[in-house]
């Protein structure tokens, strides 16, 4: 990572922890993993909170239709390290790879259900322009999703539009195809606490 | 509403953390960089790069605030600012949108 203390910085407790998940994992410790764990008292301890809460908090969505929001609104960031990593997780979570792939190839002609493709579509134009106006949010509710539904995916929009620039900016080496397949299992067990 | 409330309460207590919490860049330096405003350079190249376009940060902007005296922890500090900003931001600024689209019941 850009950083040197989020390299090496960490307390030996923590290095004794990153060393115990390398071993039974048999993967490297992933940086999105280790940035929480840097002063967490700034940061990871509140962060984990609220992705947990977004991502596996009670919801109308399903925890891989949050899962694929995470890799929509990553691939408009352009976030390498997030689009493989929850392309990864949701491709586990709906045991349907192809599906997710498609979705990210194009959101338009893609096997989805309106009401997920309406808000995929709309995270997408908050993602790329900043903002969205009720126009847009009408096409999402006209589309059967509750507003409650809308809310909850902007809180995972909201989640991966801030781990997604912090991949970015610290430059989160990427993993092999098998590290994000084990850290989809990881976060599909775990969830993000 | 209940769940909602959470996932709102969660983020606001991120944001409040991350500007009022202790830290070692001061509580100026990071509204600063939340806001993408009034960011003195070279930092704000870092700070306007996190915030409006992530993939194109490089160890050279890095660099550059390094030289200008900040320190690796208040890098830290800054670029979680500005990220969570902008974030914070987009969020605030679509629920605003969803309160007009539904108001005069439109939609539960």
């Amino acid at each position: 990572m850009r950083l040197e203390i989020l390299n090496r910085g960490y307390r030996p407790g923590t290095k004794l922890l990153f060393a115990l998940i390398r071993t039974f994992s048999g993967q490297p410790v992933p940086d999105a993993a280790k940035v929480v764990f840097y002063r967490p008292d700034f940061y990871g301890a509140q962060a984990k909170k609220f992705t947990h809460e977004a991502m596996r908090g009670p919801s109308a969505w399903s925890v891989a239709d949050r899962e694929l929001m995470a890799a929509y609104v990553s691939k408009v960031n352009e976030c390498a390290f997030c689009i493989g990593a929850h392309t990864a997780t949701a491709g586990q979570a709906y045991r349907d790879g192809a599906k997710v792939q498609e979705v990210l190839a194009d959101l338009e002609s893609a096997p989805l259900e309106e009401g997920l493709r309406a808000t995929l579509r709309m995270l997408g134009k908050l993602t790329r322009e900043g903002t969205v106006n009720a126009d847009d949010m009408r096409h999402v509710v006209s589309a059967g999703v509750s507003r409650q539904q809308v809310e909850d995916a902007l809180a995972v929009c909201a989640a991966f539009n801030t781990t997604d620039r912090l991949a970015d900016a610290f430059g989160f080496e990427l993993l092999s195809p098998e590290g994000f397949e084990a850290g989809a299992k990881y976060l599909l067990k775990r969830g993000y606490r | 509403m209940a769940d909602e409330d959470t996932k709102r309460a969660a983020l606001g207590a991120l944001v409040d953390r991350v500007l009022k919490g202790e830290g070692r860049a001061s509580a100026e330096q990071r509204a600063r960089a939340f806001s993408n405003s009034d960011v003195p350079p070279p930092l704000d190249t870092l700070i306007g790069k996190v915030a409006t376009r992530p993939a194109q940060v490089t160890h050279a902007d890095f660099d550059a605030a390094k030289a200008a005296g900040f320190s690796e922890d208040q890098l830290f500090e800054l670029v979680i600012a500005a990220a969570v900003g902008q974030s914070a931001r987009q969020y605030e600024a679509a629920l605003a949108a969803l309160a007009e689209a539904t108001a005069n019941g439109e939609a539960g």
